[in-house]
């Protein structure tokens, strides 16, 4: 079984047929990470690159470990900010690695839509690692792999995103992903973190938290970043902490089984409190673990063989 | 030389005339119009029926980018361009390096021009020298130079108190002030309109706010001035509806659009195509349909193009880092037959008005006419000639145009100044 689509550029335009077998492959797929020799020769004389415009160590990381699970080859270049405009172009750049001829693409950039254009320049499968503002297809995936482990199904479920949701690639990707699978999603922020024109997304939207957290099966906390603040969307790392900082005094609203996700990397006592990160219900490390499922089941579902891969 | 245009349709927006009939040429100037009747001895006939007779087009919004980028284009291509498009006057923006700020300038491009020989080219002036907002450029020597309008093009006056006194300068020479209209901290860096488009791909928007409340500074103080406001390229329904307000107390400002907004809505972007990365930004369906109703009533009185020519390698990129703009000259008839004369929301004179009668007079020239006794530039279209959008057939040296494949109605087919032919079909002939 193999996608039938050559890239995964995001949520957005797949299927819930599409999310099922990635899931469901993930699933298949965990069984090797708990096997002494974590490696299948599945993908053996493949090679994947990975080209990463923004720090990153956990998504580029789980991408590599992925890959190298499954037997391909991998190589990593990693280019910083300040040179993406003064040096080479990201058209030269991909036709230069493209003549060593790698079989995938992983690439993160801080403009939206870059790895669009990658997949346009280049006959060879493009996944997106996170691009801009825009989507993280792996992350939305494993953010939905965790949620189905704990919940058993994904239909009919609340889901509380909670934070910065103008600029996050996470929640756009979870909102497309969750809402294709039936579940239902509630944005939680403050109204300067807001997209525009929010409320035309499949979306429910707060600004109070405890009012969004009433009833959730599932809160996925969003990192804060520092510079938003001196871009004057709020007033102050307090005043964020005490209007949206996830508390075990906020989850109260929650149900009581509720699990709490983050992507990582967190700040704790700013959007989330120690105190729900350390808990049991925090998801943080299941996620991890379960993003190198998702992306095994990626990079075996663009370009693995028809054998059965957990098998061979 | 005697050059007779036979058997076609002659519009002449500025005298409501509108006769089926020939139009006679003698030795680069127009000799008479008349009814369809025995032709007299001409030295050339070209038969024109079922085509449209129009005064030369007249551009008053282009980049030709010579001096200093003519890897984009430069005054002979931009001008093949003009020309193969319909154009016989282009005015040129002043972004040019060195920028257009002073006469030296001003005079290299009008030498230029003469020795290309192909369209008129009317350079356009900075307001303000090196385009920086801070201090004025020599706009009296640059007029004495040839100059006829003066605009700080992309990189808007934000000093209000600067804005009034270079509004106040120019009203001494009676010159058209172009202004395009943008609150950059408002638009702070956005890369498309700011609306569900941009909020799905994730591209930094650019709200409408961001034009209108530089449209609306700019008609205070053209108020307070009584400068010749000229607003460029207006792409909202909010800019539309100030400049309407602003003219029914009366003032005689003016405004254009082009083609792209009344053609192209937001939606252009999805899938990044950078060719629909411009600034203004392409808006949506409201705009679309604002734009087009204040061009049927008159409140927009110019169709420009904003030819913004850009190499393949500042559009083959990221979209963040894409070049904004989008080349105009050679799909302008086109996009105004097929999107404003055939759905009827102008007839073809009052189209074509907007880009010959209009813009002379704005700029203060001598064309957009076919007066007997006018120099004879003469434009003819083709208004039913089906064709596709094809950028490899662009006379311009970019072709960066999101109009690719697009199957338009109208086509100039022939291009005349001075009475010379310069265009003919998609050559160039001169």
């Amino acid at each position: 079984m193999r996608l039938a689509r050559k890239d995964i550029l995001g949520l957005q335009e797949m299927t819930a047929e599409e999310i099922e077998l990635i899931i469901h492959t993930a699933v298949s797929f965990k069984e090797i990470l708990s096997r002494q020799i974590k490696k299948v020769p599945t993908l053996r004389g493949r090679s994947i690159v990975t080209l990463f415009y923004e720090p990153s160590t956990r998504t580029r990381t789980s991408f590599e470990v992925a890959a190298k699970i499954l037997s391909a080859d991998t190589s990593s270049i990693s280019v910083a900010t300040s040179s993406v405009q003064k040096g080479e172009s990201l058209k030269d750049t991909i036709l230069t690695l493209r003549a060593m001829k790698p079989d995938v693409f992983i690439i993160r950039h801080q403009a939206a839509g870059a790895p669009h254009f990658v997949a346009k320049l280049v006959p060879e499968s493009v996944i997106n690692a996170g691009d801009g503002m825009h989507e993280h297809p792996s992350q939305g995936l494993l953010d939905m792999l965790t949620i189905y482990e704990h919940k058993g199904r994904l239909s009919g479920l609340n889901v509380a995103i909670v934070g910065d949701i103008l600029h996050s690639r996470v929640a756009r990707s979870n909102i497309w992903g969750l809402t294709k699978m039936g579940a239902e999603v509630r944005l939680v922020g403050p109204k300067t973190l807001m997209p525009v024109e929010v409320s035309r997304l499949p979306v429910e939207v707060y600004t109070d938290l405890k009012e969004g957290l009433k009833g959730v099966d599932v809160v996925n906390v969003l990192r804060i970043q520092l510079e938003r603040m001196k871009k004057g969307l709020f007033p102050s790392i307090r005043e964020y902490s005490s209007l949206f900082g996830v508390t075990k005094e906020s989850l109260k609203a929650a149900k009581d089984d509720v699990i709490v996700l983050h992507p990582g990397p967190m700040n704790r006592s700013v959007e989330i409190m120690p105190d729900v990160a350390d808990s049991d219900i925090s998801m943080v490390t299941a996620q991890v673990t379960n993003g190198v499922a998702i992306r095994m089941a990626l990079l075996y579902l663009l370009i693995g063989g028809t054998e059965d891969a957990v098998t061979a | 030389m005697r050059l007779l245009l036979k058997g076609g349709k002659i519009i002449d927006p500025t005298r409501h005339l509108e006769i089926t009939g020939d139009l006679l040429i003698v030795d680069g100037t127009i000799a008479g119009i008349s009814d369809l009747g025995p032709s007299p001895e001409v030295d050339q006939i070209e038969d024109v029926t079922g085509k449209v007779v129009l005064p030369g087009l007249i551009d008053m919004h282009v980049h030709l980018r010579e001096p200093g980028f003519e890897y984009k284009e430069d005054i002979e291509s931009g001008c093949r361009a003009a020309v193969a498009g319909g154009f016989t006057t282009v005015a040129a923006m002043p972004n040019t390096n060195p920028v257009t700020d002073n006469r030296s300038v001003v005079e290299f491009v009008l030498r230029r021009a003469q020795e290309v020989n192909l369209a008129r080219v009317l350079p356009i002036g900075a307001l303000t020298k090196e385009l920086k907002g801070e201090e004025m450029a020599e706009i009296g020597d640059m007029i004495e130079g040839g100059a006829v309008a003066f605009s700080d093009d992309a990189f808007p006056i934000e000093n209000s108190s600067l804005m009034r006194r270079v509004m106040d300068y120019c009203v001494m020479f009676d010159v058209p002030v172009t202004l395009h209209c943008e609150d950059k901290s408002l638009s702070d860096d956005g890369l498309m309109n700011e609306g569900f488009t941009s909020t799905v791909l994730g591209l930094k928007g650019i709200p409408r706010e961001a034009e209108e409340i530089a449209v609306a500074r700019n008609i205070m103080l053209a108020r307070l001035t009584g400068c010749r406001l000229h607003i460029a390229h207006v792409s909202t329904a909010g800019s539309v509806e100030l400049i309407r307000q602003a003219k029914e107390s009366g003032m005689k400002i003016t405004c254009e659009t082009c083609p792209q907004y009344f053609s192209l809505t937001e939606e252009a972007v999805i899938g990044y195509d950078t060719n629909a990365k411009v600034n203004p930004p392409l808006r949506t369906a409201d705009d679309v349909q604002a734009i087009k109703e204040g061009l049927a009533d008159g409140t927009i009185d110019v169709i420009a193009t904003d030819h913004a020519p850009h190499a393949i390698h500042e559009k083959e990129t990221e979209f963040a880092v894409a070049a904004s703009g989008m080349v105009g000259l050679e799909t302008a008839v086109g996009l105004v037959v097929t999107e404003l004369v055939k759905p009827g929301v102008l007839t073809l004179s009052e189209a074509f008005c907007k880009m010959t009668a209009s813009p002379a007079r704005i700029l203060g020239i001598n064309g957009g006419t076919l007066q007997v006794g006018r120099p004879a530039d003469v434009t003819v279209i083709d208004p039913s000639l089906q064709w596709t959008v094809n950028p490899e057939c662009f006379h311009s040296k970019s072709k960066n145009t999101p109009f690719t494949g697009r199957v338009l109605t109208g086509k100039p087919v022939l291009t005349i100044i001075d009475g010379r032919v310069v265009a003919k079909g998609n050559e160039v002939v001169a």
